[in-house]
């Protein structure tokens, strides 16, 4: 049984043939489409590092089925940058040293990106806690991913008022 | 007292402009953008998935094993069990020098825990790998589970830790504790904990003849190396490991462990390349974890509150079939001044995976009762639980009398309780509240972690052009090795950071050693920096030798080397930069060697360690029990700092994984079954963002000039120890209520 579904990634139409209906997209981007940024921490939804925008709402990759997903628009961590241009929330993780071990810091990213284009993040740093708190981080690099949301956001509002 | 060393201290060197400074990390673009590339990321042409099967017993034999069943699923490839397992050149029952755990290779039916490997399903997608190991349907000979301190065998291990003696007395603790004006008896019970690092043990195997490329995220690269290559009887220098990140360690990441070996196995079997990613469950069982302690304090106390007798005995669980023994009870060895110590160890064998070091082994857990036994004798005694830690100060290391090589824990008392607002803390419990109500407690605890160095080799080759290159297989789990690491070795060199190339992550590279036990950028460190003084020291000579040069006749000694250039000692404005010597000599590199490890004649002479000092806020909810941590406050000496931003970080880490310990961490183990209950993230609760208050990890300044020549110590794992402390100290101060096992529940604190 072959499956034929079409999907947009970072922008890119993919039109991808699947074998088997059992895989997440989560394997697809990993094990098929090479985009290897994404990271399977659990693969049942309770880590949050898989984290990916599907038509601009954060998900868990690993507890999506590929082919419930024909048509979607998805962004990863692979898609983030315009170019050599890093997204805010990206150079602002590494500004406040958001990271150590980094396995977590994809879906942490997508994660913040997620919460700031849902209007969640504010400057309340207990709001982005609530917010981030689908993401673990075993390193512990917590205070440093809300002082990132935080500075991301304060950014955004900035460009907000300019534009 | 004797305050004369009769050994010299390392000579003292003065480190350049990279280090001290907070550089952002390095290997920050790579982590952001996702490009970083961590073992299961991977993907060889021709890969094949395999899936680890596991046991659901604790104990008993497989009998049966439906490999048709799996071997019909659409895909798979083979089934690997006892019955076709391909020899090994080394038995995994052996005991293989100091870091060999036994483990599962299929060896033979035999189960010994819940989640050990029982079978391995090799397939063309993971999907179909997936499948198939659950198709396997085994069926068991079961034997009652012997699960807990009551129901196992006690015995007691020759050694603890990595090969430390069980038992230790200095002093007469009999006489200690019978002059004693307060005795305090008390008991401490920590659970089975499991690293859970993000990234779940993973490798890619793929053989080539008789050599064999593995990616897989390891702690200590060379090491490891050597053991796998011995498993599968080929030299050393046929394994090429690749290991640029590991998506965390924690210790569990520095042993050798059958799923590893299985999936090389299965790579040599079927002769093609094959990825072996453990899921979530399986970190339960294969691959480690912190073993379950009680323990047993005995504080004898004058009427000032000093001690007279200090007796920390502990009970670690271990598996039936190897032992790990968390060195609890030594965390009583180096912290307070007692005129009599005595530790001892025993041990429990259980249905569970073996043991292993987990970050601060030993400290974390025994610093956690000792905190409190303090905090209970400051009670008894009508003192303040700061000012019994001061009235026991050490000013010589306790276990053997030897001077610290540096110890500014005073000045990390001081300074963390002037920012934490220590003073005015009323002695009694239930004092203060918030304005919503809320029970407001204030806790606090020592911190302290050895300061060891092991070995480790590096190379530094300076180019033409001016830049150079340095080389150690160093292992970054996180702790920023790719930054730190490369500002010593720029300072070594006399360059700036951006002129330096760093090699690490692959064991081509001279021996990095163990990213582990705190000592990695020390001992690295030290081999990076030694290799570029030891090119700049090739490079002096060149140009004092050579009538051209404008340092002509200065001599080594007469030379320093800074901004890529040597200027002469006596008179600055005589230079050359490093490329025009090399021209001229007409060399196109210069190679220079170095090596890290301690001073013996200083580790002999001096007890190092690191020290902290550790301040917690909690509030609890009087009705429901229901502790938040609200404050964190740190002060730690640790010696020099390489990099106070990623030093931070990992302070943090630490208070954090201190505050999982205090209040989170638990691994169930089913008494019928022997099966963990809570084997995934949901129900092995760590932190999430929610759970973490604002924190602060202040830096002390502490000038160590007997660690090693630069002065450097470790901030790993040090954090974790102080902090479960602080946090149990804080709930007793806000509810009155003293708990006797980690992790403190809403039920032990509610009435």
């Amino acid at each position: 049984m072959t499956l034929s579904i079409c999907l947009t990634v970072n922008g890119v139409r993919k039109d991808v043939m699947l074998d088997d209906p059992r895989v997440t997209l989560l394997d697809l981007l990993r094990e098929r489409l090479d985009l290897t940024g994404t990271k399977k921490g659990c693969d049942r939804g309770q880590c949050g590092a898989c984290t990916v925008l599907v038509d601009g709402r954060r998900i868990n990759a690993c507890l999506a089925l590929a082919v419930s997903l024909d048509g979607a628009d998805v962004l990863t961590i692979e898609g983030l940058a315009d170019g050599d241009r890093l997204d805010p929330v990206q150079a602002a993780f590494i500004a406040h040293d958001g990271f150590q071990c980094g396995f977590c810091t994809p879906g942490q990213i997508m994660s913040a990106v997620g919460l700031i284009r849902e209007g969640e993040a504010g400057s309340d740093p207990e709001r982005i806690r609530e917010g981030m708190s689908g993401n673990l981080c075993r390193c512990g690099a917590y205070a440093g991913i809300v002082e990132a949301v935080l500075d991301a956001q304060r950014l955004a509002n900035e460009e907000r008022r300019v534009a | 007292m004797l305050d004369i060393i009769p050994f010299p201290a390392a000579p003292h060197v003065r480190l350049g402009s990279s280090s001290g400074q907070p550089l952002t990390r390095r290997d920050g673009l790579l982590k952001v953008t996702g490009a970083a590339t961590y073992a299961a990321d991977n993907h060889p042409a021709g890969m094949l998935h395999a899936v680890v099967a596991v046991s659901t017993i604790a104990r008993g034999r497989v009998t049966s094993l439906d490999v048709a069943a799996a071997k019909a699923h659409p895909g798979v490839v083979e089934v690997i069990t006892p019955a076709n397992r391909p020899p090994l050149a080394m038995d995994p029952d052996g005991k293989h020098g100091l870091f060999g755990f036994r483990f599962e290779a299929l060896q033979n039916e035999r189960v010994r825990y819940a989640k050990q490997p029982i079978a391995v399903v090799v397939a063309e997608t993971l999907e179909a790998a997936t499948e198939g190991a659950r198709l396997l349907a085994p069926t068991y000979e079961v034997e009652p589970a012997r699960i807990g301190f009551e129901n196992g065998e006690r015995y007691d291990p020759p050694t603890v830790g990595i090969g430390s003696p069980a038992d230790f007395d200095r002093g007469d603790l009999a006489a200690g504790l019978g002059a004693a004006t307060h005795l305090i008896e008390t008991e401490y019970e920590t659970p089975a904990q499991y690293h859970n690092a993000m990234e779940p043990h993973a490798i890619v195997a793929e053989w080539d003849g008789d050599r064999l490329t593995i990616d897989t995220p390891n702690q200590a690269i060379l090491m490891a190396r050597a053991g796998f290559a011995a498993f599968f009887g080929i030299p050393a220098e046929n394994v090429l490991l690749r290991s640029p990140f590991l998506g965390g360690g924690f210790g569990s990441k520095a042993i050798l462990a059958g799923p590893q070996i299985l999936c090389i196995l299965a790579a040599r079997m079927l002769g093609r390349p094959v990825k072996l990613v453990l899921p979530r469950d399986q970190m339960f069982g294969p691959v480690g974890h912190r073993g379950a302690t009680q323990q047993h304090l005995r504080l004898g106390l004058d009427a000032v509150g000093r001690l007279t007798a200090l007796e920390h005995r502990a009970v670690a669980m271990t598996s039936s079939f190897d032992e790990f023994i968390e060195p609890a009870a030594n965390a009583s060895h180096n912290l307070y001044a007692s005129p009599a110590i005595s530790t001892r160890h025993s041990a429990v064998r259980a249905d569970i995976g073996t043991p292993g070091p987990m970050r601060a082994p030993g400290e974390a857990t025994g610093s956690a009762a000792l905190e409190c036994a303090m905090d209970e004798a400051a009670l008894a005694c009508g003192i303040d639980p700061l000012e019994m830690r001061l009235r026991n100060y050490a000013e010589t290391d306790p276990a053997t009398g030897r001077a610290f090589s540096a110890k500014a824990l005073r000045e990390c008392y001081a300074q963390g309780a002037e920012r934490f607002g220590w003073a005015g803390r009323p002695l009694a419990p239930r004092q203060m509240r918030d304005d919503s109500g809320l029970l407001v407690g204030w806790g606090m605890g020592s911190a302290l972690f050895p300061a060891p160095m092991f070995q480790a080799e590096a190379r530094a080759t300076l180019r033409s052009d001016g830049t150079a290159l340095v080389e150690t297989a160093a292992a970054d789990m996180g702790q920023g090795a790719w930054t730190a690491l490369a500002q010593i070795a720029a300072d070594g060199l006399g360059l700036d950071i951006d002129k330096v190339e760093f090699r690490a992550g692959s064991s081509e590279l001279p021996d990095g050693g163990i990213a582990g036990g705190s000592g990695h950028t020390a001992t690295a460190g030290s081999a990076l920096h030694s290799a570029g003084t030891d090119v700049i020291g090739k490079l002096a000579e060149i140009a004092a030798n050579d009538p051209d040069s404008p340092l002509f006749g200065a001599g080594n000694a007469g030379v320093e080397a800074r901004g890529g250039r040597l200027y002469h000692g006596a008179d600055e404005t005589r230079s050359e930069s490093y490329s025009d010597i090399l021209a001229r000599a007409g060399l196109q590199t210069l190679e220079g060697n170095g090596k890290g490890g301690r001073d013996p004649a200083n580790a002999e002479a001096r007890a190092m360690f690191s020290h902290g000092a550790v301040f917690a806020e909690v509030k609890v909810d009087p009705d429901l029990g229901q502790v938040r941590v609200t404050r964190l406050v740190g002060a730690f000496a640790a010696g020099r700092i390489i990099n106070p931003r990623l030093a931070r970080s990992q302070l943090y880490g630490g208070m954090i994984w201190g505050l999982s310990f205090a209040l989170h961490e638990e691994a169930l183990h089913d008494r019928r079954t022997g099966r963990p209950m809570n084997a995934d993230l949901a129900g092995y609760h760590v932190p999430v963002h929610a759970d973490i208050p604002v924190m602060e990890a202040l830096l002390v300044d502490e000038d160590d000039p007997y660690v090693n020549a630069l002065g450097i110590k470790g901030v790993g794992e040090i954090g974790i120890t102080g902090t479960v402390g602080a946090i149990a100290n804080a709930i007793w101060h806000a509810t009155g209520i003293r708990a006797h096992r980690f992790p403190i529940r809403i039920e032990d604190l509610t009435e």
